[in-house]
C-alpha cells in the first residue's frame, strides 16, 4: 500500500501455533479482486520450510520464482518412523522449474544473530525480485519487530537481498 | 487515512466508528480477533462472555438502553445463540445490535461447515455480506443505521478468507449514536407473553416486506454491466472470486443477502442472455431467486455445494476447461501431512498418554485436546460440539447400567467446561451417573489463540477479576468424588484416573497444568530443555510415541553401538531432542526406561 498499489492477503492461520501446515496468499497490483491466488498463476512461492514446495506446486507456473528455505523440519509421520522424509527436493523442482532458489536462510540467519530472522532473509531474496523500494521493505518490517532486534533483522536482510 | 486491515479488525474498527459502547463474544475461529481488537478501543466496553447464547443476552439486553451493541462468534456459536436470536426478532432493539456470524467454509477449524445465510431468513431478520476489509468496516456501520431504522437485530456474516484476508481500510471518526441512554418500561416490546409475541410476529412480517422494498434501492445491492451474455448473481467472498475469473461479465452483487431484492434480480436476468449464481456452500441465493419465479442457467448444478470456492474453482465450473498453466514435477516419494499438534510441554500430552495406556473409552469434547483423536495417541472416541463429552458420558452411563462402570471418561477443557460442561455434569449427578468427568485447566481458551474466560482471573482487556474454582464449582452442584492432579506427572494421573474409574458415583478429575504457550502463567517456571544421551537411548521408541514435537527420530545412528558399561548393542535409530523447542516438562523423561534423558531441573518435572 505504501507503494502505491491495491493489495490483499488472505491466511489460512487456525493451526499455526500447532505445528500445521500454514499458507498466505499476497496480492498487489492496480486493483485485486480475490485475496486467493488462482492455481497456475503465483509470481513467487515463498516456502520456510523445503518439503513444503512441494505442497503448493499447483499454483505455479514454469516462471515462477520459487525462494524455499533450505532447512528440513520433519513432520510427525516422519518423526515417527512411519513416512520419510522425501528425497530429491532440489532435483525434482530443477527438473520442472528455472528460477528456483534454495536459500540457506537459517543458517544465514544465525550468522545475522538468531534463527528466527530466518523469514526476514527470505524477505531479504523475495525484495529482490519485486517492484518496491528496499527503504519501503525495510522501514515496514522494522514498524512490525521489538527496537532490540532491529539491527540484527537489517543485516539479515540485507543478506537476504545479497545472496541473490 | 487508510491502513492495511483484516476483516476481524475492520469490523471492530467498523463498530468503533458507528458509537458502540459495548460488545460481548465467546471466542471460535474464524471470529476471535474481532472481540480482540475491540477490547483495544478504551471507549468500548468488551466482554469475552462464557458462551454464546450470554454474549448474544448480553448484548441485546445492552441495546434495550439506547446503547448501540455488537455480538460476535462463529458459525456454530448462532446455534448456541439462537434461542434468544429468535425472538430477539420479534422483541426488536432500541439502540442498534449487530450480530457478526463468522463462517468457514472448508471447515479450516471448526466441526462442520453450516451456511449461516439460512439464519437470517429462519430468524427473519437482514443479513450483510462484505466481500473485503472496506466493506466490513462500512457494512458494520450501515447495518447499526438499519438496525435502528427497522426496529431489528442485523446479521453479518463473513467466511474465514474475509475475516483473516487484509485489505486497505479507510478510516474514519467515531460518531455519537443517535439514541439517548436511559432504560425504558415497555412490556408489550420486551416481554415476550404470548398475548404480546403474536402482536410482535405481525410486525415481524411487516417489517420483512418493508424490509424488501429498502433492499431495492440499497446502493450496496448492486449492477455492474459489462458483457450481457453471461449474467452473475453472487455475494461476498465468491463475488471476488468469480469477478477474478470473469472480469468481463456483467454481476449483480448483493451486499444485502436477506432480504433479496426481488425488483433488481428480475431486471438484472432481463438484462443478461444467461444467468448463473456464484455462491459458497449451500444455493441460498439460488434456491430464493428460483422461488421468485426466475429462470436460472445453472448454480449448484456445477459450483461445488462443499468446501471453499476459489477464481480456480469458479473458472472451472463455468468453462468447463482445465487451466494449462499448472506445473507439477513428479517426485517419487508420497508427501507427508503436516497435520497440527499439541506443543512441546502441553499439558494435554501427559493425559493421553495415560488414557491411551488405560484404553478406556474417550468422550472428548472441542479444543486443543481434540487433538488426541489423531495418531499415534488415538486415544479419542468421540467429538461433536463444545459440552457433548459430559452429556455423551451421562447418556452412555443410563444406556449401560452397570455394565458401562469404569470403561469411559469424559475430557473436556476449562473454556469448554464453563461454556456447556456444568449444566451436564449436572444432569450426571441429579440422575445419579457414575460417570469420570476430566476437566484439563490449562488455564486459557488454548485452540482459538489463548483467550481469557471465566476460570482465568482475567478479563478481555486483561484486568485481573474472580476467577472460578472448579472444584467448588463441582461440589456445589453435588459431585462428591473430586481430584486435581498435575498432569505432567504420568504416575499419578494413571492412578487418580484408575481410581476415579473404580467409583460408583460422578467424579471429577480436574488436571492443572498451563499452556505451554501461555507467557503469563509461564514465567518464572524452568524450562531448561532436556538432553539425550546417545549412548543409553537403545531406540525403543517410548518417547517417540508420545509425538512430542521437540523429540527427532535420527536414524543416522542405527547400527551397532556400545554402551557404558562397554557392551554392543543393535539399534534401529536413537532419539534426539531439539533444544530450541523443547521446555523441558519431563514427560518424555517418565518414559524412558533407559535413563538416557536428562533429568528435569532440580530433580522436579519441568513445570511444577
Ligand atoms: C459453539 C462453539 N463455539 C466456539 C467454538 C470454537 N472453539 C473450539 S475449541 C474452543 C475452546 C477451547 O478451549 P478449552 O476448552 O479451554 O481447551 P484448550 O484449547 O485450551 O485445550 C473454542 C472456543 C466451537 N467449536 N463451538
Amino acid at each position: 500500500m505504501d507503494a502505491g498499489y491495491d493489495v490483499k492477503k488472505s491466511e489460512v492461520h487456525g493451526m499455526a501455533q500447532r505445528g500445521g501446515s500454514v499458507t498466505s496468499h499476497v496480492r498487489f497490483g492496480e486493483k485485486v479482486a480475490s485475496p486467493i491466488i488462482p492455481e497456475g498463476e503465483a509470481d513467487i512461492l515463498f516456502c520456510s520450510e523445503k518439503l513444503e514446495v512441494l505442497r503448493w506446486l499447483a499454483y505455479c507456473n514454469e516462471t515462477t520464482k520459487l525462494i524455499i528455505n533450505n532447512i528440513e523440519i520433519y513432520p510427525p509421520l516422519v518423526n515417527l518412523g512411519e513416512m520419510e522424509y522425501p528425497k530429491n527436493i532440489e532435483k525434482a523442482i530443477n527438473s520442472k522449474f528455472k528460477n528456483n532458489y534454495f536459500i540457506e536462510a537459517t543458517k544465514l540467519a544465525k550468522e545475522a544473530g538468531d534463527a528466527r530472522a530466518a523469514n526476514v532473509v527470505m524477505l531479504g531474496v523475495t525484495s529482490k525480485f519485486l517492484p518496491i523500494d528496499e527503504e519501503i521493505w525495510m522501514r515496514n518490517i522494522l514498524a512490525r519487530l521489538p527496537k532490540k532486534i532491529h539491527e540484527l533483522n537489517k543485516i539479515a536482510f540485507k543478506k537476504g537481498r545479497e545472496v541473490v | 487515512m487508510k491502513k492495511v486491515l483484516s476483516g476481524n479488525e475492520a469490523i471492530a474498527r467498523g463498530a468503533w466508528e458507528a458509537g458502540v459502547t459495548y460488545c460481548a463474544a465467546y471466542p471460535g475461529t474464524p471470529s476471535s480477533e474481532i472481540l480482540e481488537n475491540a477490547a483495544t478501543y478504551k471507549e468500548m466496553e468488551t466482554d469475552w462472555a462464557p458462551n454464546e447464547k450470554v454474549a448474544v443476552e448480553s448484548a441485546l439486553g445492552a441495546c434495550l438502553t439506547g446503547a448501540r451493541t455488537m455480538a460476535s462468534m462463529k458459525h456454530v456459536g448462532v446455534n448456541v445463540a439462537a434461542d434468544p436470536l429468535m425472538t430477539a426478532s420479534y422483541t426488536g432493539v432500541i439502540g442498534g445490535f449487530v450480530l457478526v456470524t463468522a463462517d468457514d467454509p472448508q471447515l479450516h477449524s471448526s466441526q462442520n461447515e453450516q451456511d449461516n445465510r439460512n439464519y437470517a431468513k429462519f430468524a427473519k431478520v437482514p443479513m450483510l455480506e462484505p466481500s473485503d476489509s472496506q466493506e466490513a468496516k462500512d457494512f458494520v456501520k450501515l447495518g447499526f443505521e438499519i438496525s435502528e431504522k427497522f426496529d431489528t437485530p442485523v446479521m453479518i456474516r463473513t467466511v474465514t478468507r474475509i475475516s483473516h484476508s487484509k485489505g486497505p481500510v479507510e478510516l474514519e471518526e467515531r460518531i455519537k449514536p443517535p439514541v439517548e441512554l436511559k432504560l425504558r418500561k415497555e412490556p408489550t416490546k420486551f416481554v415476550m407473553l404470548p398475548s404480546n409475541a403474536r402482536p410482535r410476529h405481525l410486525i415481524v412480517e411487516e417489517r420483512s416486506k418493508k424490509l424488501k422494498e429498502f433492499a431495492e434501492t440499497l446502493d450496496i445491492n448492486r449492477m455492474e454491466i459489462n458483457d450481457t451474455k453471461v449474467g452473475i448473481i453472487t455475494s461476498g467472498i465468491s463475488y471476488q472470486y468469480a469477478k477474478e475469473a470473469f472480469p468481463e461479465y456483467s454481476f449483480l452483487k448483493l451486499g444485502m443477502v436477506w432480504p433479496m431484492p426481488e425488483k433488481l434480480i428480475g431486471e438484472f436476468i432481463n438484462k443478461v442472455d444467461k444467468v448463473y449464481v456464484v455462491e459458497e456452500l449451500d444455493p441460498f441465493i439460488e434456491e430464493n431467486v428460483r422461488l421468485m419465479g426466475y429462470k436460472i442457467d445453472h448454480g449448484k448444478d456445477i459450483i461445488p455445494i462443499c468446501g471453499e470456492l476459489s477464481p480456480t474453482i469458479v473458472k472451472k465450473a463455468i468453462t468447463g476447461e482445465t487451466d494449462q498453466k499448472v506445473v507439477e514435477p513428479i517426485i517419487e516419494d508420497p508427501i507427508p501431512p503436516r497435520p497440527p499438534n499439541m506443543c512441546p510441554g502441553c499439558p494435554h500430552r501427559g493425559v493421553f498418554t495415560v488414557l491411551k495406556k488405560l484404553k478406556v473409552f474417550v468422550n472428548g469434547d472441542i479444543g486443543c485436546y481434540t487433538l488426541g483423536a489423531l495418531p499415534p495417541l488415538e486415544s479419542l472416541d468421540t467429538t461433536v460440539c463444545m459440552g457433548s463429552s459430559v452429556s455423551f458420558s451421562h447418556g452412555m452411563s443410563r444406556a449401560l447400567g452397570d455394565e458401562g462402570k469404569g470403561k469411559f471418561v469424559s475430557v473436556i477443557g476449562d473454556s469448554t467446561f464453563l461454556h456447556s460442561g456444568v449444566t451436564p455434569l449436572m444432569d450426571m449427578v441429579y440422575n445419579k451417573s457414575y460417570a469420570t468427568v476430566m476437566i484439563l485447566d490449562n488455564r486459557i481458551t488454548a485452540m482459538t489463540g489463548a483467550q481469557d474466560h471465566p476460570g482465568t482471573g482475567y478479563t478481555a482487556k486483561g484486568e485481573p477479576t474472580h476467577a472460578i474454582d472448579y472444584a467448588e464449582l463441582s461440589k456445589a452442584l453435588g459431585v462428591n468424588e473430586i481430584y486435581t492432579i498435575n498432569p505432567y506427572d504420568i504416575k499419578e494421573t494413571e492412578e487418580i484416573i484408575k481410581k476415579a474409574l473404580n467409583s460408583d458415583q460422578v467424579t471429577v478429575i480436574i488436571a492443572r497444568g498451563p499452556c505451554a504457550m501461555l507467557k503469563r502463567e509461564m514465567a518464572g517456571r524452568t524450562k531448561k530443555p532436556l538432553v539425550i544421551d546417545s549412548d543409553l537411548c537403545t531406540g525403543c521408541k517410548q518417547c517417540i510415541s508420545i509425538n512430542c514435537p521437540a523429540i527427532n527420530w535420527d536414524t543416522t545412528m542405527a547400527g551397532e553401538y556400545t554402551t557404558k558399561d562397554g557392551k554392543t548393542k543393535k539399534r534401529k535409530g536413537i532419539a534426539r531432542i531439539v533444544p530450541d523447542l523443547c521446555n523441558g516438562c519431563g514427560l518424555c523423561y517418565q518414559l524412558c526406561k533407559f535413563e538416557a534423558i536428562s533429568e528435569p531441573e532440580e530433580g522436579k518435572l519441568g513445570f511444577i
